[in-house]
Parts: structure tokens; sequence; C-alpha cells
């Protein structure tokens, strides 16, 4: 019998196809293994077994009746909270949204559905998106599927450990300084955080509006393609998203080929304080893609020693205006409405009990950055430092075809170890930012195992903006290299559940 | 209530030169709201009109309306301002109830027009170029009704009710550049200044700019300073003075508000207040200790705005006549003295006029309709010319029907009179009042015979040729017909009665 929860999307697509599966019998599958597993790994804040199985009916019918079916009908998804879903419980990971349905549905959810995709339910986050550990989600950790006493990574921790606990063969995130990425470095999985303007913003609760980005969360490169495709493209409905054709992501990932391409290695990103396997396995990658017939040359980025506080300015700032609204007077939770209070009370009651520790520290920091008399020293400042990190991008892609560099500086450290200390968990995000901030594409895909702690390492490959499938054609190419090295994918060392 | 003290008008202006800013909001007419596609109509069910981004829903966001940017070009390009070539939108951040996401979606430092100016008409004639600063692109809020409380103030309620229907509705806001050297006639400036400015909105078809709707609401800020002094004083803000007199009341009671504190060493705070109606005078509201803090930043939500110049310029081309010019020119077609034209102005009649003659009156009777009868009206009942209940249509058929001789003006004044009571169209006043001119000699001839015999002194001196001694006689002769008969035609007969060639 086919294990279907290990089998790619792709495959568990042709399968649906063919016939050989039905979408109930994958959406069963799949509802069976996150009632096995998640319990441990705590990847979801809701499953909706009973919508997932309609849409899996439906797509049933619709096989059956003859019609046409997507490249990904019939594939279940972990979504990421963060999405709306009209009528389903969307949070945030924050208790300022428990019981909020939203009365609309995301562009990506739409376009999910309107693919035929089984949307299982919405995975762990940390609140807004807010960190790079699911610690700061309002409703507990999640688990890393290799080693349950460690870190998913964070904010998409929940989409990352899914897709390594097999709960789901794709999943969604939103990366606002390496929030894709970073969870699919430490967990052995593919992210990828698209062009700024790539995937629709529209329902997705906004973090940082100038920086956040929907993208494509996959165990295959091939995988992540197809997803993006799905929910790439030109959104009316999003003023910043690109009128432009989804990059041919699919086609780059099948082909896989770099030889004659061009790779920069960032000379900035890495080094002193990078743990020593993941420079270890990221100079093996190099060494792979030089193997491949790629020409590799080091590049400097100077300004990305000034991504982090940029980015900490910036950031910060854009939240405090857009978490403004949540001020109990619409939707989601309402403190201390006993009829002799005003407004103003019960607003600061509700966010004072709604929102967590790091989501206050930001807003204030962000109210701060943006007040008179500061602006032009903070966000200002922050916003000339972006212009210069998005020349040094420039400058590079002048002379190279992508980047690369290790996602992340350490493994998986343990939950618990940064919840005290802000500044080293902002850290986790050093390799990730500088993209954000400039607005181009990005992708993190495993590159083995960090020999000192046997937990996966994550490569990233950077390319221009609108050049996203330039990530696929090196990604597939790497992976394909990797597999063949190892003699099977990665995860298939994690430990079973 | 506290009493403020205030100087005499004559007083202030002797020693203080006022120094005035003008805000206007104005509610652009677009079908849909500035950032969604909700309608915009007014007097729908409360929330009715809203969706996930005009309610400020998590994840939801904004697209610019189209119609929108060009509204505000088009005033820009009618205020002689200059457009940017690339400006952006911002977010404004303060906190209230009826302002869904917190922040109000604004224009802060680069406004899409700037620069330029309004040339307004005085009362005498007198032409007073307003310089206007920016005018910048933004979005109304919601609506608070605060209930429980004695005056529908927050203060008391119990709790509010909010409508969000409004909220997103597209603002254009029109700020002037300082307004100094009008002295005495600062309060006449400034409403010349937005009477002009609704003329301009209405005409460029961007708004129905109707103030007793809130489609246009005015800021008047005023400071003081001596004479001869070049800083400007510290300002007061008046909000949401909602009227053409109000304007010119405001800015009256601030500046011998402000010369009363000045003149007995006071200083004047900077503060927002409040206009009142009743009594013309203003409260103070909120006081700004310190400037308020909103945070601007450019909006990320949104792209820059940046308005091709062929498009501008198609835009420029495609203006209507503007008010100033289309009065010049009606003034010189209906050949009126400038203080004519200026009486029809001030009545608010020019509108009315026109609509009158696209009914088929002409000028001159349509003006004197509207200027003297229906002026008096409304002067008598306090209300605005184009409230008084009349239609132009209406009044089209009354000069109809007295240019058919079928009425004189005294009778047509009934006919109007019965119209302004609810009577119905004037054809149905004049059946039912029975107001047609009597011109049938039968009926005539009699009326005179009685007037003659009852008046034989009167008669003699016209048969001895006095022909103004006729008048006495036509006199009677009306009376005894209520007005109704064809006085040219009572003259003929009585002439000819007593056989005397008119
Ligand atoms: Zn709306």
């Amino acid at each position: 019998m086919t294990d279907i929860i290990r089998l790619t999307a792709a495959q568990t697509a042709e399968k649906i196809a063919s016939g050989e599966l039905t979408a109930v019998e994958v959406t069963e599958a799949h509802l069976a293994r996150i009632e096995a597993v998640d319990e441990k790994v705590h990847a979801f804040l809701h499953v909706d077994r009973e919508g997932a199985l309609a849409q899996a009916r439906a797509v049933d019918a619709k096989r059956a009746a003859g019609e046409p079916l997507g490249p990904l009908a019939g594939v279940p998804l972990a979504m990421k909270d963060i999405f709306t879903t009209e009528g389903v419980p969307t949070t945030v990971g924050s208790k300022i949204l428990e019981g909020w349905l939203p009365p609309y549905d995301s562009t990506v959810t739409k376009r999910l559905k309107a693919a035929d995709v089984v949307i299982l339910g919405k995975t762990n986050m940390d609140e807004f998106a807010m960190g790079s550990s699911t610690e700061n989600s309002a409703y507990g950790p999640t688990g890393n599927p290799w080693d349950l006493t460690r870190i998913p990574g964070g904010s998409g921790g929940g989409s990352a450990a899914a897709l390594a606990s097999y709960q789901a063969p794709l999943a969604l995130g939103t990366d606002t300084g390496g929030s894709i990425r970073q969870p699919a470095a430490v967990t052995g999985t593919v992210g990828v955080k698209p062009t700024y303007g790539g995937v629709s913003r529209y329902g997705m609760v906004a973090f940082s509006s100038s920086l956040d980005q929907g993208g494509p969360c996959a165990r295959t490169v091939l995988d992540a393609a197809l997803l993006h495709e799905a929910i790439g493209g030109h959104d009316p409905m999003d003023s910043t998203s690109i009128d432009a054709p989804v990059p041919p992501v699919v086609e780059a990932a099948r082909s896989g080929d770099v030889r004659g391409m061009r790779i920069g290695v960032v000379k900035e990103l890495g080094g002193e304080g990078y743990q020593a396997g993941v420079v270890q396995r990221f100079e093996e990658s190099v060494e792979v893609l030089r193997g491949l017939g790629a020409e590799v040359v080091e590049i400097s980025c100077p300004s990305f020693v000034y991504a982090l506080a940029a980015y900490y300015l910036i950031a910060p700032s854009e939240c405090s205006s857009n978490l403004a609204r949540f001020d109990a007077m619409r939707y989601g939770m309402r403190v201390g409405d006993d009829g002799t209070r005003s407004a103003e009370d019960v607003t600061a009651l509700t966010r004072e009990a709604g929102f967590g520790a790091e989501v206050k520290r930001r807003i204030i920091l962000g109210t701060y950055a943006l007040s008179s008399g500061y602006y032009d020293a903070y966000y200002g400042s922050a916003q000339k430092v972006r212009t210069l990190i998005t020349r040094d991008f420039e400058k590079a892609f002048e002379s190279v075809d992508v980047l690369v560099s290790p996602t992340t500086p350490t493994t998986a450290f343990p939950l618990g170890e940064r919840v005290d200390d802000p500044l080293a968990m902002y850290l986790v995000d050093l390799c990730t930012i500088p993209v954000n901030l400039a607005g181009n594409a990005a992708m993190s895909l495993p590159c083995g195992l960090a020999p000192e702690d046997g937990l996966p390492v994550g490569l990233q490959i950077i390319a221009p903006a609108l050049k996203d499938d330039r990530l696929y054609r090196v990604g597939a190419a790497v992976e394909a290299a990797f597999v063949k090295k190892w003699g099977h994918p990665l995860l298939e060392e994690a430990p079973q559940l | 209530m506290t009493v403020t003290d205030l100087l005499s008008y004559e007083d202030a202006l002797a020693s203080f030169d006022p120094v005035m800013g003008l805000e206007v909001h104005v509610e652009l007419g677009t079908r849909t709201k500035m950032f969604c596609g909700c309608s915009t109509e007014l007097g729908a069910e409360p929330n009715s009109q809203t969706c996930p981004t005009c309610l400020g829903l998590p994840g939801s966001l904004p697209v610019v309306n189209a119609v929108g940017v060009e509204s505000a070009i088009k005033i820009g390009l009618a205020l002689n301002c200059e457009i940017a070539e690339w400006c952006r939108f911002a977010r404004k951040n303060y906190f209230y109830p009826d302002m869904p996401k917190n922040f109000q979606t604004s224009q802060y430092d680069e406004p899409i027009a700037y620069n330029g100016y309004l040339d307004v008409q005085l009362e005498d004639g007198e032409v007073f170029r307003v310089q206007i600063e920016r005018a910048h692109m933004e979005e109304d809020t919601g609506k608070s009704t605060h209930v429980g409380g004695a005056t529908g103030r927050i203060h008391g309620a119990s709790h509010s009710l909010l409508d969000y229907n409004r909220a997103g509705i597209p603002l254009i806001e029109i700020v002037t550049k300082p307004i100094e050297g009008a002295g005495e006639r600062a309060p006449e400036v400034a409403r010349a200044y937005v009477a002009e400015l609704r003329e301009l909105i209405k005409a460029l078809g961007v708004s129905e700019a109707r103030m007793e709707m809130g489609q246009m609401r005015c800021d008047v800020n005023l400071s003081l300073r001596p004479h001869g002094r070049s800083t400007f004083g510290t300002r007061s803000e008046t909000k949401n003075v909602n009227s053409l007199r109000s304007v010119e009341r405001a800015a009256r009671f601030e500046i011998q508000r402000h010369a009363a504190v000045l003149t007995s060493g006071g200083t004047i705070v900077q503060e927002t207040r409040h206009f009142h109606e009743e009594d013309g005078s203003t409260t103070s509201g909120r006081i700004k200790e310190e400037a308020e803090d909103y945070r601007y930043f450019p909006e990320p939500d949104l792209v820059p705005v940046a308005p091709a110049r062929e498009w501008v310029e198609e835009l420029r081309g495609g203006l209507p006549e503007l008010p100033r010019l289309r009065r010049k020119r009606l003034q010189e077609e209906w050949g009126i003295a400038d203080h004519e034209m200026q009486s029809v102005l001030n009545a608010g009649a020019l509108d009315l006029i026109l609509a009158t003659m696209a009914e088929g009156a002409d000028a001159a009777s349509a003006r004197k309709w509207w200027m003297g009868e229906l002026a008096r009206h409304a002067n008598e009942t306090g209300a605005e010319l184009s409230a008084v209940p009349i239609t132009p249509a209406q009044v089209a058929r009354v000069a109809a029907l007295v240019a058919a001789g079928d009425l004189n003006d005294k009778l047509a004044r009934q006919v109007i009179e019965g119209v302004l009571a609810g009577e119905g169209e004037p054809d149905q006043v004049v059946d039912k009042r029975g107001l047609k001119v009597v011109s049938d000699d039968s009926a005539l001839g009699a009326a005179v015979d009685d007037a003659i015999a009852a008046n034989a002194a009167i008669a003699g001196k016209i048969r001895g040729g006095n022909l103004a001694a006729a008048g006495a006689l036509i006199g009677a002769v009306m009376k005894a017909t209520r007005g109704q008969a064809d006085a040219k035609r009572v003259r003929e007969l009585v002439l000819e009665k007593l056989g005397v060639q008119g």
C-alpha cells in the first residue's frame, strides 16, 4: 500500500488524477496523521475536518464528472493562520482575534479553493508573525519534528512542522523577515519568499505591509513551484501586487540546470558567529553547485550589516499602525465593557489582555520611531538603509544570476533558550532580512545535517526581483544532487513520531 | 455658560490685523468610495454600505479610486495649482472609534495639488486673490451617534452607535495659505472664498458641495497681530463651520474675541473651537498643549500616484467654464449692471434663474421673480432661496402665463403665493383661485360704467382732457374686479366711453 502521507504533492495530484487515489482517501489519511501526531507537534491551531472533506468530495465528484482538474487538485494543504478564511477561525496566533470568524476569504484562499486544493486547517505561528520560534504564539509553541524540544522556526513554525511531520504535503507561509525561510531551514523543508508583490496580500493579516510576502512551503522544490504558481499573479484587490505573469517557476523546477550560471557567495552572510556545521554544509553546497557546472564568485554587499537595525525600525513602525485597528470596537476580543467604562478604557484593557509581550514591544518601538522629532533619525534613516541594500543587490546581480548564503546562522535551538533575550532571537533572521528590505525573491532548501547536532541546515538562494524562476532552477539542481548523494530526501532521516 | 468678552469689531480692527487660514473638506460625488467598491449613496441603512476594506478588517487592503484622483486633479487645476508628477498617500495615525483602521489614509508632504490661487469677488465687486497652499486626497470617517446624553455629545451619553457607511468616502481637503491683508473685510473674504469654492466644485461636477448635507465643511483658523507686525499671532481653529453665513460670523466673532483677550493683556491659547449657529459664538474645544503627533508615514499599502502629464493636460483642456468667467459672460448677455449681478449672486439666485430660463422663461422675467417676490419670501422665512418651495419650472410657467397675457403681475404674485402655500401647480392655483385676467368687454364694460357713475367729478376732468386722472377710474375698476381686470383694456374702455382719444 502507498504511504499516502509521504507522497509529494505532485505525486499525490497525479494519483488522484489517474484515479489511483481519491481526494477523500488522501484527505482522510492526512486527517488521521494529524490526529496521531499533532498532539505532540502542535502544528495546527484549527483543523477544518468538515471543510477539508467537503472540498475533497467536490474534487472527486469533479473527476467523476469528467471535468478538468488543476495540477494540485485534491492535494491537502496546511495554511498559516494569517490568511483569512471565510467562516473558519483566523487568529494570527493572537488572543485578540480568538473566536473571530472572518466574513471573507483572502485572495490566496480563494485561489487555492479554485485550484481544488484541500485546506486541512490553520497552522500555528508567532503572534502577528512577530518571532522566529513560534514561542510568541498565544496558543503555545510548536515542536520541531526533528526534536520536539527544539524550535521549529518562526513565525511560520506550524506550517514547516506540518510538512516535516507529514501532516500535509503543502503549506502556506508569510515572510516578513524570514518567516518562511528560517522555519524551512530548521525543519529540513523548502520555503520560498516570492518577489514582493508576487503573491497577493489581500486577506493576509498585516504585520509590516512593505515587507510581508506570502509564499509556498513544501517538502520538494517542484511542489513549492506548483503551489507558487497556484497562488501567484496579479490581484486587483492588492495595489502592490505585480501586474505581470507569474515567472515560469514550474518549468524551472523541472529543468534544474545550472550549467553556465553565475552564483555569488555573499561575503557578509557567513563566517564568525555562524555555527560550524552550518558553515560546513553551506560550503559543501557551493561545491555541489560548482560541480554542477555553475561559476561561483564571492560578492560583497557592504550595506547588509545595517539590515537588521533597519528592519527593526521599519517593521515595528508599520506594525504600530497596522495593529491600531485592534481596538475592541468591531471584532475580536473585548475586555472590561461593563457599561461604566469609556471606549478608550475598554480598548486599553483589551490590548493589555489580548496582545503578547513581543507584539507590545514592537508597537511601542514603532510608535516611538515614527514620533515627530524622531522620524528622520529612525524611520527615515532605515528607509535610506533600505535603498542602500537594494543597490547592493542590484550591483551584485549585474555580475551574478543568484546569490547564496546559509539561511540561518545556527540550527534549531532549544525551546525557551532565547525567549528572554529578544536581541538573540532577532539575530536568527540576519541572513534572510536583507531580501525583504529589497523586495526580491529567495528560497531556503535543505543542504544536510550539521554534524555536531544532527539537525537540518538550510541553503538560501536569492534571485533578483521578478526572477523567482531562477530560485527553482538552482534549487531543483541542488536538491537532485543532494538526494543522489544521500540516497534519499533529507526528511527521511527525521525521527519517527 | 460663560460669557465671552468681545471687543467691538471697529476697535478690534483699529488695533489688529487679522490673518486667516481656511481648510475646506469636500466630499466627492464619486459613485464608490475612495479605497473600495462600496456605494457612497446617502441615506442608506447604517452599515449597509461597508466591506472588509472600509471596515478596516484584518487583512483588507485599499485600492485607489481613479475617479477620485481625477476629481482631485480637476479641483487642483481649477484652483490654478501645480499637479504633482509623483505623490504618495500617507497614514495619519490617531485613535477614534468611528475610524475603522485608527489611521486615516490621507496625504502628508506630497499633496496631489499645490501652490495655486482662487480669485474671489466681494460684494462691491472688488476681486481678492486667495492663495492656495494645497489640495490633497483623503478618506472620510464613519459617524458616531451618542445616545443617552442631553445634547448628543459624547459627554453624559450611555453608549454610542457607529455607522461606517461614510467611512472611506473620498474627501479633498483644500488649504489656503495665510490670508493676509484683508483687514476689516476678512470675514467677508472668508465667506466669498468658500462661496466661490463651492461654485467651482459644483461647476466641475465633482461634488454637489451641499454644506447643509456635510458635503462641504469648513474650518476657520484665525489669528491677530498688531498693525505693522509681520509675525503671526497664536491662532484658534474653529471647526466644522457649515454654512456661508456661519463662516463669516465665525471669523468676525473670533476677531472680536481675540482682540478682547489681547487688549486686556491676555494670551491666546492654541485650541480648537466649536461654532454655535444659534448665536454665532465659538466656545473652547480641545486645547492643543502640544501639537498632536499623527506619526505620518507613507502608506505602504498603496503605490504612488503619478498622473501622466498628457492626462493632466487633457483634464485641463476639458475643464468647464469657471464660475467667475461664466458670471461675467451672463452679466454681459443679460445687460445688467455690476451691482445687479452682485445682488443676484448674493441672493444665491444665479442657478435658479438659469434653471428657470432652461424651462423657457426669458432672462428678465426669471430674474424679476427670483429677485423680487421669491427673494422676499426667502428673507421673511429665513430660508435659503433654493429652499423656497417652488421649482424653476413653476416659475417659468408663471412667467409664460404673464407673457401670454393670461395673468398680470398682481395676479401672478397671487399664483406664486398659492404655489408657495402648497396649493399645487400654477395652473391649478389659477383655476382654484379664479385668477384669470378679465379682458372680456361685457364684464369690464359694466364695471367701467359703474366707476364712471360713482366718480362723476373725475370723469369730468378726463373729458376735459386731463388724461392723468384716468388712473383713479382704472383703480376703481381694478378694485371692483379684485385685481383681475386687464388694466390696459380698462384704460381703453374708460377713454372710449368718455369719448377721449388715448
Ligand atoms: Zn467598502
